[in-house]
């Protein structure tokens, strides 16, 4: 079937098999690798894209539903020699080791920190309403669903921690 | 030309006299940017003109034989290309280092979930739908599938050891425990599925492929097709973890192979992440009896470690459980006994600090114990059995930090804080608790070549097929190039994973860096002598430094010194005598703070922190990370991983990642790593020693014996979930 997406800002046009994943429409039609596949399940964040703004996994979603969607990868927000402030905080804490489940943490911190901005509580929140302080435990409890095998979870929050307080002192 | 050494005596450290300054040095990883980016494309990643996708099927019996494959319950359908089932299939992937094919076949079936065929298809959408449609019969056998009951049972010699009499001395001893702990089986979980894509160029074999050891690999890959090795060619320059479980070839990457050649055309065959559970490598469960004895001192009279474990039929590898305790602790009385059951489950092999991993998680927590019944402080109690000698064959120690790592921990984490009694602090209705163990793993060094390149313009270039599977050998190998021929660091590139560079030991066993490393810096030394003649100075006198040799009163750039165009040298090592004459570690100290809920018996661990001494740390920040991520395997270990075998036909249950709990980002605090300045000349000519497996060998046991500290329950079956700590707390 033929189905039209919004990637990067760049309309592509593809004829898909109607069983196609998001995450492989990206893998295997379009040459975007940088969407990695973990799990193809839902389990691992490895495949963590935008899709209007808002993170998803893209393993667990049909490309097909995404006509006229604006849908942002890894690749799209930054690129060697013009990494986005996230991303070089990944490097500078090394907030990785192999960097498989690298691109799908940092789709993810990014529509993170708008959540935690726009005061969506968490488990650990100590109450629903107002105002979210970023601390380590709400780093890490709203990247807990973004598996990290190598382990590089204290590099992970650090660069966060650091990316939302530079977010926040630029507004 | 080669320099060569053979690690026959302690080395100098000429390292301690180059003037670049950036060895060690915390530099981010040079492919970090591509890495961040998605744009560092790893082994599935790769779009070949005409590629076809394959997908496997696995048996769904646990011992027996497929009678028929009905090859047209799924030819007709869209895509089809074919169905491949051949006799050079793996039974399971190689063990690490084998160099040689593993047990093969596809028509025997030895556990569930075994590999069995590969169905080809243009797309794999339809690879996928055709494989899980594909139907196939068997001819059922009985299958041995409880190590506790199987009936063949192997006691391997290089296993079974007995030294005094373990009986008599533990009779006699004031202080002893008895105790035995088991561990399940794990699964490495790297978070990149093993992949392989496979292209023929007439005769000759391309393999993209995600593997740590390239070079047994290759040897591997062309035994189990039965071609030349000069006719393969792997790459895997990037590998998205391993963990042990991508050392050998595997399943995918010969059916791959079969497939592409059979097909006339690139075949990329990924292994779903239940088939990387089930049909790659398992850690063997091991149930451990620990024996110690101490006399009034607390200074060990005897000790003991006998363990089950188990593995396929045919599998000469087994678990070695008790790999630190032969040389981490005196005790004159000594026994140790192995058992390994055979049975048909997902063939075991090495994960991460084989070993240590769980020989470790038995004896700190029987140390735990024994420093209770002793009455004396647990760190204590560990100094006084820092033996002088190997106690079984009686050789010396190189470079060993034990004991100040022991110390320095307890003072970074105010370990005099501790109550010796459990379940005294308490906040809430959290019991508060505190708990340390001992790291150490075996360092061992293996033969290794690289090619270094000194180019006019100042920049140089060192290639290895050594991988880095995140452990940081890009960033590693620039630094020592660079602190060797007195360079800026990004002046240097790294070229590695490609079965056409010299040879490497790849990455295993904690080798990797000690050993690659040793190559470039013998090729760099080559490279060092050629610029001093040059220059006219001798090889002594040689100053390197941003890119101006000095010496004798001597200066001049080097592009002065490279009229001639580039130098290249291979440096090649060889491990020697001083492994055998030496006992050879890295060691290190575990320290947790663990909170456990009076009402459910959760436990989380709210401080960790590692002091660990490895010889000369190359990069002190990737070096880190490898410590942090040792460190929450053994907060996996000690709280949460556990595979599952159905108790009726062995399968896993839990084979994806929703079931098999690996640490998430909220299980683990901000950990702490610290290093001691160490050199060990008896490891290798660069002084440096394994740290990729060191951070987990005893990890696991300093939370359970936090837990321990907690509220006073001695969890002995790992994991020490929730319900097992609940079951020995008071009633509400
Ligand atoms: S690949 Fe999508 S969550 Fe794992
Ligand atoms: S960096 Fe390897 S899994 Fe996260």
């Amino acid at each position: 079937m033929e189905i039209t997406l919004d990637i990067n800002g760049d309309r592509q046009v593809l004829d898909l098999d109607p069983r196609t994943s998001l995450l492989d429409a990206l893998r295997h039609h379009l040459g975007l690798t940088g969407s990695k596949k973990g799990c193809d399940h839902g389990q691992c964040g490895a495949c963590t894209i935008l899709v209007n703004g808002r993170r998803i996994n893209s393993c667990l979603t049909l490309a097909a539903m995404h006509e006229d969607d604006e849908i942002t990868t890894i690749e799209g927000i930054g690129r060697p020699g013009h990494l986005a402030p996230l991303q070089e905080g990944f490097v500078r804490h090394d907030g990785f080791q192999c960097g498989y489940c690298t691109p799908g943490q940092i789709m993810s911190a990014t529509a993170m920190i708008e959540e935690a901005r726009e005061g969506w509580p968490s488990y650990v929140s100590p109450s629903l309403e107002g105002d979210i302080e970023l601390s380590d435990e709400e780093i890490a409890e709203r990247m807990s669903g973004n598996l990290c095998r190598c382990a590089a979870y204290t590099g992970i929050v650090q660069a966060i921690r650091e990316a939302a307080e530079t977010r926040e002192a630029a507004e | 030309m080669t320099t060569y050494l053979k690690m026959d005596a302690p080395q100098p450290r000429h390292l301690d006299e180059t003037a670049q300054g950036v060895l060690g040095a915390p530099q981010d990883r040079p492919e970090g940017p591509l890495k961040v980016s998605g744009r560092a494309v790893y082994a599935a990643e790769h779009e070949l003109d005409n590629m076809a996708d394959g997908f496997l099927v696995r048996a769904t019996i646990s011992k027996g034989r497929v009678v028929r494959i009905d090859e047209a319950s799924v030819k007709a359908m869209p895509g089809v290309l074919a169905v491949i089932s051949d006799e050079r299939f793996l039974r399971n992937p190689a063990q690490g280092g084998a160099g040689a094919a593993p047990v093969q076949g596809a028509a025997e079936v030895a556990y569930f979930g075994q590999p069995i065929a590969v169905v080809v298809a243009e797309t794999f959408e339809q690879a996928r739908h055709a494989a899980r449609s594909l139907k196939v019969e068997y001819a059922v056998e009985e299958a041995d599938v409880d190590p506790e009951t199987a009936s063949k049972v192997d006691t391997p010699d290089r296993r079974q050891l007995d030294q005094g009499d373990i009986a008599a001395a533990m009779g006699d001893a004031p202080h002893a425990v008895d105790v035995t702990y088991t561990t399940p089986v794990q699964s490495s979980a790297p978070m990149e599925p093993h992949a392989s894509i496979a292209e023929w160029d007439g005769d000759r074999l391309i393999l993209r492929g995600s593997y740590q050891m390239l070079k047994f690999n290759r040897a591997e890959l062309a035994d189990s097709l039965g071609i030349s090795a000069q006719n393969v060619r792997i790459l895997s320059p990037y590998v998205g973890g391993g963990f042990g479980s991508k050392l050998g070839i595997a399943p995918e990457a010969v059916a791959a192979s079969i497939a592409a050649q059979e097909l006339g055309r690139p075949v990329r065959v990924v292994m779903a992440r239940q088939q990387v559970f089930e049909g790659t490598m398992r850690r063997s469960e091991t149930r451990q009896r620990i024996r110690l004895a101490a006399d009034t001192e607390g200074r060990l009279t005897a000790l003991g470690q006998e363990d089950r474990v188990s593995n396929l039929v045919g599998e000469s590898f087994s678990e070695p459980t008790a790999q630190a305790t032969h040389f981490l602790y005196g005790g004159e009385n000594r026994r140790f006994k192995q058992e390994v059951a055979r049975v048909n489950r997902t063939c075991a092999g090495s994960v991460r600090a084989p070993g240590e991993a769980v020989g470790m998680l038995a004896l700190e927590c029987a140390m735990d114990e024994l420093a209770e019944a002793a009455g004396l402080d647990p760190i204590e109690l560990r100094k006084r059995n820092i033996p002088d000698l190997h106690p079984e064959s009686g050789i010396q120690y190189s470079a060993r930090s034990l004991a100040a790592c022991l110390d320095e921990g307890a003072r970074r984490f105010g370990w005099s804080e501790r109550s010796p009694e459990p379940g005294q602090r308490r906040e809430g209705e959290w019991l508060i608790g505190l708990g340390m163990a001992t790291a150490a793993r075996a360092n061992v060094l293996s033969e290794a070549q690289a090619r270094v390149t000194l180019h006019p313009d100042g920049t140089a270039l060192v290639e290895t097929d050594m991988t880095d599977i995140g452990t940081g050998t890009y960033a590693v190998l620039r630094q020592l190039v660079a602190e060797m021929l007195g360079l800026p660091s990004e002046k240097v590139e790294a070229r590695l994973g490609d079965t056409d560079l010299p040879p490497g030991p790849g990455s295993g066993g904690s080798w990797g860096a000690s050993s690659s490393g040793s190559a470039a810096f013998l090729a760099c030394r080559g490279i060092r002598q050629m610029l001093a003649t040059k220059l006219g100075c001798t090889a002594d006198e040689l100053r390197l430094q941003d890119g101006t040799a000095t010496g004798g009163n001597l200066r001049a750039p080097l592009a002065d010194l490279l009229t001639d165009g580039p130098m290249v040298e291979e440096g090649h090592l060889v491990p020697g005598t001083t492994a055998k004459e030496f006992s050879q570690a890295s060691y290190g100290a575990h320290f947790a703070e663990v909170a456990v809920n009076a009402t459910t018996g959760e436990t989380r661990v709210r401080r960790m922190l590692g002091v660990f001494a490895a010889g000369r740390i190359l990069n002190e920040k990737t070096a880190r990370s490898q410590c942090q991520g040792g460190m929450v395997w053994g907060i996996g270990a000690a709280l949460t991983e556990e595979i599952a075998h159905d108790p009726r036909d062995g399968h896993i249950v839990n084979r994806d990642l929703a079931e098999y709990h690996v640490p998430v980002n909220l299980d683990v605090p901000q950990i702490e790593v610290a290093f001691l300045d160490e050199r060990d000349d008896a490891a290798c000519p660069i002084q440096s020693k394994g740290i990729g497996e060191l951070g987990i060998s005893g990890a696991g046991a300093a939370v359970v014996n936090a837990i321990y500290n907690a509220c006073g329950v001695r969890v002995r079956e790992y994991p020490a979930t929730l319900d097992k700590v609940l079951a020995g707390l008071p009633a509400l």
